[in-house]
């Protein structure tokens, strides 16, 4: 197989006596979906963290396209293409839908009114954010302008998977993408994951949610106690055993304790 | 579980069939519930709506109320009010609070008139530095605020002190007369000239605080930083997270708000026409800015409301002085009604927040 597109080795993570990375290792390929199990408290969410800039790792390196990279913050992240969408969705309430998807990376009038006098182009960014919410087929938003906060949670989680999905030009990274959505729209979610995969970009899929993990992964990274535990292909192991193996139920073949 | 079959997705099979049609918005809205969506999109409406009716009461309680006059006079003296209003808008929308808006008016145009008479150095020069140094206490409180993660109110209320006790030190209490001004630096006092059309004097100052707020509406809805400003206040963590530079915007806006202070502070020398360390803004100047700014309807958790609005909350404190004054009540009842009218606007505030449930 190919070389990695994005790896990391060694990365540890200290919140003060509480070690959530221990040096751990990863490895994302080319063009796959990597899902990214554990239970809680495994440090799966200090790994994600660490590979979209977010916090920053206080030992190991990353490595994205052959080159050494270190993000300081997830606007650093973004400029390498690496595109994240948070449980948390990171998402300003108040602001419309349109505000939120062009957060940090506003469009600007073309002319003088963008360059001196700074005005968004907000039909453009409007008619893009509508154009990424159609494909995605999640929701019929009748006001591209309304706040984030009128809409219901799948649709939250909706527009930042949009967000991500629009941007990202080299990976991205999904956290529980689809924890808030009934089954139709989880479904949407996946089928958009497909896609993306499809454009050739590589997706990093934290969930909780088995039967999506093995349905979509094409290798799943199993995280226990701050470590990377094993890498496990679906179709060699049953859903009960990558249960087992996250809590420590089990260990795979050929891993030492 | 270990016989699980593949694709795992079998349970999914039930939704052929399934009704097509994805979530859609409600859009049968109850009165009541319409007016709250309304308002939830146009938070200037409710100090607009009162100002009008205000003006309407005060029309008919006095005959003197409604003229060119009166109105041009209530402009002159929210004039100070409205450009601190300004900084204390930004800085509300980040969800914080700045004290120090009146304490660094007062310093800045006492650094004005001082360099101007003590220093020798020329008006415009002086004028200058002044504004640089209100930019400056503003971008120390920013730098406290947003590198050392303190919490505004107690930096600002430290440096509201700081700012205040510095200027009399600085001052050594003295005042410079509006004579003196006037004849060596008029520049100092240009914000208190007028034009008078048809008789009517509006201030230069008056007109300074309309372009500032019109201004400032348009960056705050028209540009990324604006967009930022309102993210921030919003939920920082999020705002981090989607890209925004918090910090950064932290410190601008303090900044920026320390600048407006300074530009408050040499509209005062034009106002009262001598440069006074004593000046009244430097105690009251941050409640004035706050009132003017919670009536207007912005909230004080951040990310709500606009600066309009804030221009209507000070109009209406205007109005309810001049036409309280005119109708002839004790003057106590303008801060009682005042008073009245924070804790309905903060009311309103909390009821539009619930737009979503």
């Amino acid at each position: 197989m190919s070389e990695p597109i994005l790896y990391a080795r060694n990365l540890v993570k200290r919140y003060g006596k509480v070690t959530a990375l221990d040096h751990c290792d990863f490895d994302l390929m080319p063009g796959e979906i990597l899902a990214v199990i554990g239970d809680n408290g495994a440090g799966k969410s200090s790994l994600i963290k660490a590979l979209s800039g977010a916090v920053q790792p206080d030992e190991g390196e990353i490595t994205l396209e052959g080159r050494k990279v270190q993000f300081g913050s997830p606007l650093e992240a973004r400029g390498y293409g690496i595109e994240c969408v948070y449980q948390t969705l990171a998402m300003s309430p108040a602001l419309s839908i349109a505000d939120n998807m062009f957060m940090g990376r506003e469009l600007r009038k073309p002319g003088i009114m963008g360059s001196w006098f700074r005005q968004l182009d907000r039909p453009k960014m409007e008619a893009f954010a509508r154009e990424k919410l159609n494909e995605l087929g999640l929701m019929t938003i009748q006001n591209i302008n309304q706040a984030v906060e009128t809409l219901s949670g799948g649709q939250r989680q909706g527009v930042a998977v949009a967000r991500a999905a629009a941007f990202g030009s080299k990976v991205v990274i999904l956290d529980e993408p689809t924890a808030a959505l009934g089954v139709k729209e989880s479904r949407k979610v996946l089928e958009l994951i497909r896609d993306v995969r499809s454009r050739g970009i590589p997706i990093i899929l934290i969930s909780h949610n088995m039967p999506h993990v093995f349905e979509v992964a094409d290798r799943i990274h199993i995280h226990r106690l701050g470590r990377r535990l094993a890498v496990i292909r679906p179709d060699e192991y049953s859903m009960s055993d990558a249960v087992a193996f996250m809590t420590g139920a089990k260990l795979p073949e050929g891993v030492a304790a | 579980m270990a016989t699980e079959p593949k694709p795992a997705s079998g349970f999914e099979e039930g939704l052929t069939g399934a009704s097509e049609t994805v979530a859609s918005f409600e859009q049968k809205e109850r009165g009541l519930k319409k007016i709250q969506h309304w308002l939830h999109q146009t938070p200037s409406a409710v100090p607009m709506i009162v100002l009008i009716a205000s003006v309407i009461v005060f029309a008919f309680l006095s005959d003197n109320f409604f003229r060119a006059t009166t109105m041009s006079t209530i402009l002159q003296q929210i004039a100070i009010v409205g450009i601190i209003g300004c900084a204390q808008t930004i800085v509300i929308l980040t969800a914080g609070i700045d004290l120090s808006v009146g304490a660094i008016a007062v310093f800045s145009s006492v650094l004005m008139g001082q360099f101007t008479f003590r220093y020798g150095i020329p008006a415009p020069a002086a004028i200058a530095l002044g504004l640089a140094a209100g930019a400056a206490m503003g971008a120390l409180n920013g730098f406290l605020i947003s590198r050392l993660k303190l919490p505004p109110f107690i930096v600002t209320l430290g440096t509201w002190q700081i700012f205040l006790a510095s200027n009399f030190i600085f001052s050594q209490n003295e005042t410079i007369r509006s004579r003196e001004i006037s004849e060596q630096a008029p520049a100092l006092q240009f914000w208190g000239y007028a034009i008078q059309p048809g008789g009517v004097k509006v201030l230069y100052a008056v007109f300074l605080m309309i372009a500032l707020v019109a201004v400032m509406s348009y960056v705050l809805r028209n540009t990324a930083w604006g967009r930022h400003v309102y993210a921030v206040g919003d939920d920082a963590e999020a705002a981090q997270l989607a890209g925004v530079q918090t910090d950064r915007i932290l410190i601008q806006v303090y900044t920026l708000a320390g600048l407006f202070c300074a530009i408050a502070g040499w509209v005062m020398i034009g106002r009262f026409g001598s440069v006074s360390p004593t000046a009244s803004t430097g105690q009251l100047g941050n409640i004035q800015s706050i009132t003017a700014v919670v009536i207007g309807g912005i909230s004080l958790f951040g990310g709500r409301g606009s600066i309009v609005g804030m221009f209507f909350g000070a109009l209406i404190v205007g109005v309810f002085e001049m036409g309280l004054r005119l109708v002839g009540t004790d003057p106590q009842w303008t801060f009682f009604l005042i008073g009245v009218l924070i804790i309905f606007a903060v009311a309103v505030d909390q009821w539009i927040r619930k737009v979503s449930s």
